[in-house]
């Protein structure tokens, strides 16, 4: 028998149809803004009349993207860092997260807390600067010139990632692991062959988290770069730097000859930006749903 | 138990980890040996302690060496300039009077007020809303319908925070903004809608410090609520369908549904969620907020950890202090809120 809808359950159907949709609307509607903007002529552009669709359409600010070598020496930067960032991170969290989930370890509550005390104390934004500064120092003195190398290995560290690893390794039976060691396997082969392969997805998942805040990461790459070295500028420096540069504090006595307004050139920016993360969203997000689920973090 | 360890040490039932049997060692006389035990069962497993190496290297070098920098907190020297934490000249709290009580008290005390003011309103107004999002997404029975939906909410969190706030920048301050007389689309449409004047809307709504806070809150909840939402459509979606029934059966209607049903069925991923979110309510995304302000709007604007930046690039002694009050404070929210919650309701977060 079907039962009858009742009132208030129609007009919550219809409350959660209409205000999903627009929120999801709203989601969508700033990225196809830029889009159209970053297509549309320059007066239309310059006097804001671009409201959903573009207007005289013009594909120059594109050209003079893919001309801007500084855009994409920092875009290969953004790539650098992201790619080798990641690895090492993971490789880190993966190592640490294997340890603190054996049982056997002494002192396993001790270096958990040290993990967990950073997520309830931290310095704070000028010890971390002054630290990072004089990481900066000993990293010139034994010959690493290269402020990117700093970036990998001294920032981008989670202790919540080590945790879901940690979860994850220790979901793992014990059995399999005691099968393996009378099979011969040492502690490496162990963690390699039985532990990264069980815990495939988890550790995919904390790669995503470790990769999106590498993609993303601005400020202390922006603060940690010295101001001549802007062929180290990752993406996101880059873009803030040309809004704040030809944007705001421009020579606005300058006449713009061109066909595209300066702001196309940011939209531009703005979806080369964005574009390997929407390429890759449809695959990651199955992941991130997992990933945040098993969130909960234990002693 | 496949792993032998040294006959001196044995698992605590109670704390579930492995620590010296204090009784063996006492049987075998061997107290004074204590720290060899330990080493001996240390290096005859030094692989996984090996393993432990490169992530207590990064902890220790940059998450609790800056914390060694907090000493500057309780030195100066004589001219008032930055110090170093190595410097000898302790003047012990002299720094915390200064900044709490004396001539930057102001300034502190305005920092932090906005911390606290934009984190509370963004908990009133940001934490409700992936719970109302994760009930509707359950109202959605078209599974192709929801998925699109999903995929559309949660794409904002994957944006850079600097493309965020691009976007924010130029859909509310619109092109040349310098100049004014312009407002960008959004703006456009709040003064339409009568929630802005217009007068603001073109002299750029950035520039603005009564609208810091709204922008501020709302450009935060329309990056991570979808996201936020995901954890709560978990729960929900574990509930058995038969509770539904169950309940219809005793005459439940929808709001009686959402009471008796989902409600407790979420109730634990609420409670956790609620302690993350107090636990950080001093700790306020400063990325975010370097990025939306501007030297107008600093009166609504400069939160702690902002405003220590200011101190330390214009080299005061006394930049850390700031944060140190900051942190210790949302420290004892966290560890406060974490005990409150496991008293009351058995669930805790640490």
């Amino acid at each position: 028998m079907k039962r009858r809808l009742e009132v208030s359950e129609l007009i919550f159907k219809i409350l959660a149809y209409t205000l999903l949709t627009a929120f999801a609307i709203c989601c969508l509607y700033p990225f196809v803004y830029a889009i159209s903007s970053a297509i549309s002529g320059r007066d239309v552009v310059d006097n804001n009349e671009i409201i959903l669709l573009p207007k005289d359409i013009q594909f120059a600010a594109f050209a003079e993207i893919f001309k801007n070598n500084a855009f994409w020496i920092s875009y290969a930067n953004t790539l650098f860092l992201t790619f080798y960032g990641t690895v090492f991170s993971l490789f880190v969290a993966i190592l640490g997260g294997y340890a603190l989930s054996k049982k056997r370890l002494l002192f396993r509550k001790g270096f958990n807390f040290i993990l967990v005390f950073t997520m309830w104390f931290s310095a704070g934004v000028v010890p971390q600067y002054l630290n990072y500064k004089k990481t900066l120092t000993v990293f010139n003195s034994i010959g690493i010139q290269d402020t990117k190398w700093m970036i990998v290995i001294a920032m981008g560290m989670a202790a919540m990632n080590i945790i879901l690893l940690r979860n994850a390794f220790e979901g793992v039976p014990s059995e399999i692991e005691e099968a393996a060691i009378v099979d011969g396997a040492t502690e490496l082969q162990v963690l390699t062959k039985v532990y990264v392969p069980m815990s495939k997805s988890t550790i995919a998942t904390v790669g995503l988290f470790f990769g999106i805040s590498r993609w993303n990461g601005y400020y202390w790459a922006q603060r940690m770069i010295p101001a001549n070295h802007s062929f180290e500028w990752p993406l996101q420096v880059y873009i803030r730097r040309y809004l704040e540069d030809n944007i705001w504090n421009s020579d606005q006595g300058a006449i713009n000859v061109e066909v595209y307004s300066l702001n196309s050139i940011v939209y531009t920016m703005v979806i080369c930006a964005i574009i390997p993360i929407l390429i890759i969203y449809p695959y990651i997000q199955k992941y991130f749903a997992k990933g945040v689920n098993m969130g909960g973090v234990k002693e | 138990m496949k792993f032998q360890l040294d006959e001196h040490i044995k698992l605590d039932q109670e704390t579930n980890q492995y620590v010296m049997d204090k009784e063996q060692v006492v049987r075998d006389n061997v107290e004074k040996d204590h720290w060899k035990i330990v080493l001996r069962t240390i290096l005859k497993d030094w692989r996984l302690y090996l393993m432990l190496v490169p992530m207590l290297f990064i902890f220790i070098c940059w998450r609790y060496l800056p914390m060694y920098e907090l000493l500057t907190a309780f030195k100066s020297n004589l001219n008032g300039a930055a110090v170093s934490a190595s410097d000898q000249y302790f003047n012990g709290f002299a720094n915390f009077q200064t900044v709490l009580f004396g001539g930057y008290s102001s300034k502190f005390w305005m920092a932090f007020r906005n911390t606290f003011v934009l984190s509370f309103y963004g908990l009133l107004f940001g934490f409700p809303v992936p719970i109302v999002i994760a009930l509707f997404f359950n109202e959605i029975k078209s599974n192709a319908y929801r998925s699109v939906l999903q995929v559309l909410t949660y794409l904002p969190k994957f944006i850079s925070i600097v493309v965020m706030t691009t976007l924010v920048w130029l859909l509310l301050s619109g092109a040349n903004t310098v100049v004014g007389g312009s407002a960008g689309v959004v703006a456009q449409l709040l003064a339409k809608l009568g929630l802005v004047e217009k007068e603001v809307t073109e002299a750029g709504m950035m520039y603005n410090a009564q609208y810091f806070r709204p922008v501020y809150i709302i450009s935060g909840i329309w990056e991570g609520a979808g996201y936020g939402s995901i954890v709560y459509f978990a729960a929900v979606i574990a509930i058995n369908p038969t509770s539904y029934e169950a309940a219809q059966i005793d005459g439940a209607g929808k709001m009686a549904q959402m009471r008796y049903v989902v409600l407790p069925a979420m109730l634990s991923t609420i409670v956790i969620m609620l302690i993350v979110r107090i636990g950080s309510l001093l700790s306020i995304g400063y990325e975010q907020v370097i990025l939306l302000k501007t030297t107008y709007t600093e009166v609504t604007a400069q939160v702690v950890s902002t405003l220590a930046l200011d101190w330390q690039e214009s080299g005061l002694a006394f930049s850390t202090v700031p944060e140190f009050v900051n942190n210790i404070t949302s420290m004892v929210l966290v560890i406060g809120a974490n005990l409150i919650s496991k008293k009351a309701t058995d669930t805790s977060l640490y």
